[in-house]
């Protein structure tokens, strides 16, 4: 039975409660609650393998969760293959980047849309009215979209012949095409080098700025992180070992002990 | 204007052509069974390569939803139409065979279609070397149940449908089995172009290049999976149809692996995820197969070989994954093909 909500901007767009993650005799992931509100720019950090990237997989819905719950603008995850979570307006970037890398940069805007096609095979074959028009719909959006990130002149490209940097737009491009509610980055500064960085982060804040979107992001970089992010949950062995505001998490004891470890010997 | 319209026009003057020699018989029957064979094989490839070229999949179990086709599309037909051993006097009047030829063809291409359900649903799990291996167990099963069904004849093979191709030509005097198998080749082009040119079809190639990413990014991986394995059988079922009315008689050996073999070479030759190429590489294959048909056995030397070369100095085939307006832009200004 799905409750009747009462719609105000303050509701959370992603609630996580209780999430357990079992690979095996291994818990990867422990008792993990977030309530990220709309338009929050929130960040994810913990020492390697400490189930960062198992809570994205969780969320997106490619693992189904060993306990707790996962809910999406109110709507209960449980169940939903991945193409239906981000139908749900869940989109994601990959920690190494995921392009299709023998479709032309257009297409890889294009078939992002895929769930709001509107059209199947029948219509394609026959081109009825109704695909010709979300053709050109789709097509339309997709040139905006390339328009506003400036990747116009790299239409007909194909992604793998981009610099790195621009793969790392290009792969956020594609997320946004999604019109998510929620942007999951994982690790976008990732094999970027510091010239790059600095124009993720304008491009983090500037895509916070313009679109309408809750982000969530893991990252490696502090100085990403201390930059961009007004709120830091801080997880190690799978589970939340501090959060806060930047500043506290910086100078947060158990945050000190997990990255350089314990002076105890 | 007439770049619009070049691709049609070439089209009916070669259809007509054709058909005009054979109606007047100018051209023998073997040149005309050469040209049927060549339809029935551009069909044939070009189908394999949505699932081999356009997905990323391998398929080695073509000839079995071949077979299907065949099968049902010949069964229907002479029940419906023709005198037969088994089945008797003909259910319907023999005037309507020229009617419902093209539905006997589709109702066999729809049953084989079917039948690619049977490697679609491992494929939501299953990938690569794995499901090549479900798609021979496939072809086996098919053959095999078809074998072991006396009432159609088991291994000894139908026969039955040069009647209902009789029954056609009784009703209006012209060479039936050209035209439908040049129409049904169009179609068959025709379909997988729309739907691997459409955004929704894009999806296929998506899953061939990154499985996760494209469920990730909203493709319904496992229905696009389901219709794409379906197209490529169930055309295949159409050419296996095609193929039982050309020869005049089926039996399961024939679509065994062997044949599955010939349409995964006329793949290759021609180009993973192209479709000219495919058409280009079947049309080379079957001269090449009659050229070759003195050396009787030999040529299963032959043949191979010229794979083994063709992998060693050109593994992407004559065309690579790219098309013919791809490969010569020029052309382009001369025609347009959707």
């Amino acid at each position: 039975m799905q409750q009747v909500q009462q719609q105000t901007t303050s509701d959370p767009i992603l609630e996580i409660r209780g999430l357990t993650q079992n690979f095996g005799g291994l818990r990867a992931v422990s008792d993990f609650n977030v309530t990220l509100a709309g338009k929050q720019l929130t960040g994810l950090i913990g020492p390697n393998g400490a189930g960062k990237t198992t809570v994205f997989n969780l969320v997106s819905g490619f693992y189904q969760p060993s306990e707790g719950q996962i809910l999406v603008d109110g709507v209960p995850t449980a169940g939903l293959k991945p193409h239906k979570v981000t139908a749900l307006g869940v989109a994601r970037t990959f920690q190494n980047i995921r392009l299709w890398n023998d479709m032309s940069v257009m297409d890889n805007i294009r078939v992002a849309q895929h769930y709001r096609l509107g059209y199947g095979f029948f219509h394609s074959a026959v081109r009825s009215k109704r695909y010709r028009q979300r053709e050109e719909e789709i097509a339309r959006e997709a040139t905006e979209l390339l328009e506003i990130f400036e990747l116009k002149k790299y239409a007909d490209e194909y992604p793998r012949n981009l610099p790195y940097g621009t793969q790392r737009k290009l792969e956020i491009a594609r997320a946004l095409s999604i019109h998510p509610k929620l942007l999951l980055l994982d690790e976008p500064a990732a094999g970027l080098n510091s010239s790059d960085i600095h124009e993720l982060i304008r491009l983090i804040r500037w895509i916070h700025d313009r679109f309408d979107v809750t982000i969530w992001m893991i990252e490696h970089h502090m100085d990403v992180m201390m930059e961009l992010c007004t709120h830091i949950k801080v997880i190690d062995f799978g589970q939340t070992i501090a959060e806060g505001t930047p500043d506290d998490i910086r100078n947060h004891p158990a945050v000190v002990t997990a990255y350089l470890g314990d002076d105890k010997i | 204007m007439l770049r619009r319209y070049s691709v049609h026009l070439i089209l009916a003057t070669l259809g007509g052509l054709v058909v005009y020699l054979a109606y007047n018989e100018y051209l023998g029957l073997y040149y005309l069974s050469v040209l049927m064979f060549m339809g029935v094989n551009i069909i044939l490839s070009s189908s394999l390569n949505l699932v081999n070229g356009y997905m990323g999949e391998f398929s080695c179990g073509h000839a079995g939803f071949m077979c299907v086709g065949a099968y049902v599309a010949s069964v229907l037909g002479v029940w419906l139409f023709a005198r037969d051993r088994v089945f008797g006097a003909p259910v319907l009047d023999p005037e309507y065979a020229l009617y419902a030829f093209p539905v006997i063809i589709l109702a066999g291409g729809i049953a084989a279609a079917l039948a690619g359900l049977l490697v679609a649903f491992p494929s939501y799990k299953t990938r690569g070397d794995y499901l090549a291996i479900i798609t021979i167990a496939a072809n086996y099963i098919i053959i095999s149940a078809i074998e072991n069904m006396s009432a159609i004849g088991g291994s000894r093979g139908f026969m039955g449908m040069k009647g209902v191709i009789n029954a056609m030509e009784d009703t209006i005097y012209l060479p039936w089995m050209p035209i439908w198998v040049f129409i049904f080749t169009i179609f068959s082009v025709w379909v997988i172009r729309r739907y691997v040119s459409s955004t929704f079809g894009k999806g296929v190639n998506a899953i061939s290049q990154d499985e996760v990413a494209a469920e990730i990014m909203s493709v319904n991986t496992n229905k696009i999976k389901t219709i794409t394995f379906m197209l490529s059988s169930g055309l295949a079922g159409i050419g296996g149809g095609l193929f039982a009315y050309i020869l005049g008689y089926v039996n399961p050996g024939s679509f065994n692996i062997l044949k599955s073999t010939e349409i995964m070479v006329m793949v290759y030759l021609g180009g993973m995820g192209s479709l000219s190429g495919s058409i280009l590489a079947a049309i080379l294959f079957t001269i090449l197969l009659e050229l070759l048909r003195p050396l009787q056995i030999i040529k299963w030397i032959v043949i191979p070989l010229v794979l083994i070369i063709l992998m060693q100095f050109r593994p992407e085939g004559i065309m690579g994954n790219r098309e013919l307006g791809q490969t010569f832009p020029r052309l382009k200004k001369f025609y347009r093909f959707k």
